[in-house]
């Protein structure tokens, strides 16, 4: 399958230490910029209980869910601990001329 | 003449009638009503650090240590007994504030922090920390569902009797020794199968059974003691302090709308004194927390201020909840559909369900 990557924000849509959330072709994501600048995206919804992550509190590499406090490390999308025990699929990233672009298998 | 019909009791098991029409009413694991606010506020309010939480645990440590270094210094006469009085709150009741805050996550910034007040608070309030990790986020996502929440602490119709001993947390702690024996030999209720994740199973086993040794220690030190001085410092703290558990806890939903998708209806924020506020860690701002259990504990005053227009308004005092509780549970007793309706501010909307939904009832 060719790689596809999605035009999905400007960079100044998402502050330093935040997370937005973006919905492409039926389906949701969290994209998240880092204090130093990196970008990151995951599935939009918390592996424990399909609440938006977007929500959620970023906290360095985590983002914690608004619903329960579940935490993963967005950069590697491993579950860090109660309630959530299951890892979130994250996605590869690219910023080109000031835009987010997201790698949609 | 029709034939009347008579509504059935509801089933607030987890494995029963009513769990299987939560699901099918589609307000099991749903969409809840929060009250707007900007992101940027909400940010602001949900930042942790651990400095208010390190100070108000340095002082409760410190009343702990001096309380029942009192208690041990006039043991034997009645001077001891202010001394386990103050002893027993803060282990017993002010403890349930301490392991849900520290259960949240939201107590420090540390998590580390988090996870030790977590464990040794669960210890104090008689609760094993693994179940009680998983009921409560259960109770989160399904606040007051019947069928759905373990949580829900006067079930219709009301058990008068239950909730009288729980002043000295005594049907709850028999329930969790009976637990911990049936846990302790490695196994689970069919509820608990329910919320509990296979993976983490084994720590509901190994927790037991150290809670277990625990208590086997401490009933031998009281036996070579020849005195229940060790069990008046660890173990039964957990009942004869335990009335304010229950005084604060019962706030929370006692009387109000079940099976709703909007805290406001079913939760009560409360004006309390400092005192208390410490006590319980602010956990007054019950709506607050319920919409927003990211937000610390310290900065929910600041999150009340931010929603309460769009909230009801809140009880003057816990005496003035309780204006509304007790009459409420009574009359529960002889008409379980009752409960208290929240009003929300003038132009404010309730939310009980989500657009389109049809609520079927238990036939």
């Amino acid at each position: 399958m060719p790689e596809q990557w999605i035009n999905a924000c400007d960079t100044d849509d998402i502050d330093q230490d935040d997370v937005i959330r973006f919905d492409h072709d039926g389906r949701t994501f969290a994209l998240y910029r880092t204090e130093d600048d990196r970008f990151f995206a995951t599935d939009g919804l918390c592996t424990h209980e399909k609440v938006h992550l977007s929500g959620g509190l970023v906290m360095g590499n985590i983002i914690e869910c608004p619903k329960h406090n579940g935490r993963f490390d967005f950069t590697t999308g491993k579950a860090k601990g109660a309630p959530v025990c299951v890892d979130i699929a994250t996605y590869p990233v690219k910023v080109e001329d000031g835009r987010v672009l997201i790698q949609i298998a | 003449m029709l034939p009347t019909m008579t509504p059935t009791p509801r089933d607030y098991s987890l494995i029963g009638r009513d769990a299987a029409l939560a699901e099918a009413n589609g307000i099991a694991a749903a969409e809840w009503y929060s009250c707007p606010i900007p992101r940027k506020q909400l940010k602001e309010l949900m930042k942790r650090s651990d400095g208010p939480a390190l100070r108000d645990t340095a002082i409760w440590v410190a009343a702990l240590v001096l309380s029942a270094a009192g208690g041990i210094h006039f043991w034997g006469s009645w001077w001891a007994v202010p001394f386990f009085l103050v002893y027993g709150v803060l282990y017993g009741s002010s403890s349930d504030s301490r392991w849900h805050e520290a259960g949240h996550g939201t107590a420090f910034k540390t998590r580390w922090m988090n996870d030790v007040l977590y464990y040794v608070a669960s210890f104090m309030i008689l609760r094993e920390p693994t179940v009680w990790r998983w009921s409560h986020t259960r109770h989160h996502t399904d606040t007051i569902i019947v069928g759905r929440d373990p949580e829900i602490a006067v079930p219709r119709p009301p058990d008068v009797v239950a909730l009288l001993l729980n002043i000295f947390a005594l049907k709850s702690s028999l329930m969790t020794l009976k637990s911990l024996f049936i846990h302790a030999s490695g196994r689970l209720k069919p509820d608990e199968a329910t919320f509990i994740p296979e993976m983490e199973r084994w720590k509901v086993y190994l927790v037991a059974r150290i809670y277990l040794a625990i208590f086997a220690a401490v009933i031998v030190a009281c036996v070579w003691m020849g005195s229940i001085l060790p069990a008046m410092l660890v173990g039964l703290p957990s009942l004869y302090g335990g009335f304010m558990t229950i005084y604060f806890g019962l706030t929370q939903h006692a009387g109000l709308a079940e099976d709703v998708l909007d805290h406001r209806l079913n939760t009560r924020t409360i004006y309390m004194n400092p005192l208390f506020r410490f006590l319980y860690w602010n956990m007054n701002y019950h709506v607050e927390h319920h919409m927003f259990p990211m937000v610390p504990y310290h900065a929910l005053p600041r999150l009340h201020e931010a929603i309460k227009d769009d909230c009801p308004e809140p009880y003057p005092s816990t005496i003035a909840a309780y204006r509304e509780i007790i009459p409420t549970i009574l009359r529960q007793v002889r008409e379980p559909a009752f409960h208290v309706i929240r009003r929300l501010p003038d132009g404010k909307t309730p939310v009980p369900y989500n657009h389109g939904a049809i609520i079927n009832p238990a036939e």
